[in-house]
């Protein structure tokens, strides 16, 4: 679409929805968010471009193929449910770090690591879709 | 032993994110996707191995306790169906080697035949109902992606309706699931099976049968059937012959356990219900099949047909009854697959699936002829194939609770099916080749053969050799019956004894 | 409370039904989004409602304190929405490849192409058979 008011709003708005969408992943443990509503925020970010500027813009900022997202995605899941057996526990049980970084805490975990899978699947898989239907 | 229950959905999913990362490399793709199918199938074999020493397996995902978490189950019959799924994955992946087309390897064949066989396993294995619904919505996108792979014009025209009456069916099994969920506050399979029985009787057989209408139509059964044979013709022989084989069977699957484990509380309506529901399909199918004259839609028909068998054998729910379902069912996948399979080396010959189009395959090349006779015939029930042992359980147990109409009606179909396998023999392998017919010299690829030729063996193996194989639906037939040991495993000693003083124990 | 959204839920139901069975296939895929809207509000209605009562138990406690909403049918409805929205997603692709192909979205028309030599929409033609 060539509308100089979408493409000159998009770039601002994408910034402020990509925070957005990692801001939704991180908080999603305790709070409303997560993992695949991060990441359909991160896809409208990216929908919002390739109807901006056209799918092959789209996928020239993305760099990866959407596919290489899913794949890492599901590896990422897939880990995180592992790593709890690796522990010596049942499949999917939740471990937690606790790294200190000055006076604040740094909270890691499989969780957070299966939820980063879900938010790469997410995005890949819309993206895919996305980019198929704006090329035609 | 976490592991080795895990292990069926974790592996084939790790293997599809590997698959996918390495888009676009066949050839390191082919290898490992077929590599990873035989180690899969290596796998069950251990799980079924450890199920028959050591009774049903249990796992708690996250360390959950059921029913508060995810449960995972592996019963022997749990543990059977993972094996077939394995060792049909492993014939199809390498069938498919020469049969799939590079174009569609590019489109991402490779990782969605590893996440249908994840979802497969998955459904097999689950013991929460939420679960399986999830379980069974992987193998479904999985399965809409297979079937439209390469966009092919009849394929999205048979697609489409694949895709409209799975999803109904997923929109009744979640509504079902939501009601039940209401009625009892719990989704763990063995709980419900312990709780269920204190809801009102009207109220569980309303749920019995939304269930019956959401898992009936992944299954196929009549009169939900149309969209199976709309559809398992379209797409490549290989992923035919995959769902031809598997897919319906996870219907099946899931009928067997929800009408043994959870929807009991009134089997002369629910069970009566699915023997008439068995009768009519056996019989629509077969008619199906006899008026059609392509060789994957006949199959297509015979699939709905003998689903009718299975049923059967669930409706009598009886240990021999359900036992005979299991060995009917297994008995079928191979056969039916391999059927699948043969058509598309008569099609690598002859090219084409119209029977009238084909011909003098038994001429041209015997071995063919010889692996197509022994599939066929052992569909028709012919001694001492393995289809005639699976028909003769179902029906003995027909006569057990002297159901006569439907062993009658199951007696007949059989020699309808004989018909139809006769037909296919006739027109491809005995006749002489139409004219403008040139078939091309052979042989085909040794990859096309070697699954045929692997699960013309099993078929033999289960005809000659049937002891263990019965012995081994017996004890499925008894698990079934009597879920005692399987609330037991999952919740423990004290529920096991609560189910008994219900008087759930049969 | 339960009973008002029982009835919405019926509402939702009725429309998403009427629409699943129309000719066209658009419809049939909005009238499967209703459905699966509908659903959602039925497990939620099933699962009992109870306001203001979120399941978090405080700081310092191991169990909730007094009578919380209960969390599970929030989750199972988050999955099933996740579920449906990728097949509502592959669903309308898929819609488009048959528009493309077939010259048609009336179920009735379908078929109604399938044989001609020459694609609809100008597209080159089914690859031959291997």
């Amino acid at each position: 679409m060539k509308s100089l008011i979408l493409r000159t709003t998009t770039r601002p708005i994408i910034v402020v929805l990509l925070l957005i969408s990692i801001f939704l992943l991180l908080r999603g443990h305790d709070l409303p968010g997560g993992g695949f509503i991060g990441g359909l925020v991160a896809a409208a970010a990216a929908a919002l471009y390739a109807i901006a500027f056209g799918a092959d813009a789209a996928a020239r900022l993305l760099r990866v193929r959407p596919e290489l997202l899913v794949g890492w995605g599901m590896a990422a899941t897939v880990v995180a449910g592992l790593l709890g057996m690796l522990a010596g526990r049942e499949f999917l049980t939740g471990l937690w770090w606790v790294i200190a970084v000055g006076d604040q805490e740094l909270k890691l975990s499989t969780p957070l690591l299966f939820d980063v899978g879900v938010y790469l699947v997410v995005v890949g898989v819309i993206l895919r879709f996305v980019l198929s239907l704006e090329e035609r | 032993m976490s592991a080795l229950l895990v292990a069926p959905v974790v592996w084939p999913l790790a293997t599809a994110a590997i698959l996918v990362l390495l888009q676009g490399r066949l050839p390191i793709q082919r290898t490992l996707s077929t590599a990873s199918a035989a180690v899969q199938l290596a796998l069950a074999a251990v799980l079924l191995a450890r199920v028959a020493t050591q009774g049903i397996l249990v796992v708690q995902f996250g360390g959950w306790d059921a029913p508060f978490g995810i449960s995972f189950v592996a019963d022997h019959l749990s543990a059977v169906m993972v094996l077939v799924n394995g060792i049909m994955g492993t014939a199809v992946a390498v069938y498919a080697l020469r049969d799939l087309d590079a174009d569609r390897e590019r489109l991402g064949y490779h990782p969605m035949f590893h996440v249908l066989l994840a979802g497969v396993n998955g459904a097999f294995l689950t013991g929460d109902l939420f679960n399986l619904y999830v379980w069974f919505e992987l193998l479904l996108i999985a399965s809409f992606v297979l079937l439209t792979l390469g966009n092919r014009r009849e394929q999205l025209e048979g697609g489409i309706k694949y895709v409209a009456a799975n999803l109904v069916a997923s929109m009744l099994l979640l509504t079902g699931i939501g009601l039940l969920y209401g009625a009892t506050g719990t989704l763990n399979m063995a709980d419900l099976a312990l709780k269920l029985p204190l809801v009102p009787d009207g109220l569980a057989t309303t749920l019995a049968m939304i269930f019956l209408v959401a898992f009936g139509i992944k299954a196929a059964i009549f009169p939900l059937f149309f969209w199976l044979p709309a559809s398992y013709h379209t797409p490549p022989v290989a992923i035919s012959a995959l769902f031809g084989g598997m897919l319906t069977k996870v219907g099946v699957y899931a009928l067997l356990r929800g009408f043994t484990l959870l929807f009991v509380a009134d089997v002369a309506l629910t069970h009566g219900l699915l023997a008439w529901i068995a009768g009519i399909t056996m019989v629509v199918g077969v008619l199906g099949a006899a008026a059609q004259t392509e060789f994957r839609k006949i199959l297509s028909f015979h699939i709905v047909s003998q689903i009718g068998y299975m049923v059967m054998g669930l409706a009598f729910f009886t240990p021999l009854g359900l036992g005979g379902a299991v060995f009917y069912m297994v008995h079928n996948i191979f056969a039916k697959a391999n059927l699948f399979l043969i058509a598309g080396i008569a099609r690598w010959y002859a090219g084409s699936f119209e029977l009238k189009k084909l011909g003098g395959l038994y001429r041209h090349r015997p071995l063919l002829a010889v692996l197509f006779v022994i599939a066929a015939f052992s569909l028709a029930g012919f001694p001492p194939l393995s289809g005639f042992w699976a028909k003769l359980v179902v029906i003995r147990a027909g006569f057990e609770v002297q159901a006569w109409p439907l062993v009658a009606v199951s007696l007949s179909v059989g020699l309808l099916t004989l018909y139809s396998m006769t037909k296919i023999w006739l027109a491809a392998f005995w006749s002489p080749a139409p004219a403008g017919v040139e078939l091309r010299a052979g042989p085909a690829p040794a990859l096309l053969y070697a699954p045929v030729v692997a699960l013309a063996l099993l078929t033999l193996a289960m005809g000659f050799a049937s002891a263990p194989f019965f012995a081994l639906a017996e004890r499925i037939g008894a698990e079934l019956t009597d879920p005692t040991g399987y609330v037991r495993a999952v919740l423990g000693e004290a529920a096991a004894a609560a189910f008994v003083a219900q008087g759930g124990a049969r | 409370m339960e009973a008002y959204l029982a009835v919405v839920v019926g509402a939702v139901f009725a429309g998403g039904f009427y629409l699943v069975m129309q000719r066209n296939l658009l419809r049939f895929v909005f009238g499967l989004i209703l459905l699966s809207s509908g659903v959602n509000l039925l497990v939620f209605t099933a699962g009992g409602i109870s306001r203001g009562a979120p399941p978090i138990i405080p700081e310092g406690a191991s169990v909730p304190v007094g009578e919380v909403a209960n969390a599970l049918p929030q989750a199972l409805i988050l999955t099933a929405i996740v579920i449906g929205f990728g097949l509502t997603v592959f669903a309308m692709v898929l819609l488009l490849r048959v528009y493309e192909r077939l010259g048609t979205l009336r179920t009735d028309r379908l078929t109604a192409h399938l044989d001609d030599p020459q694609p609809v929409a100008g597209l080159p033609d089914d690859e031959a058979p291997a």
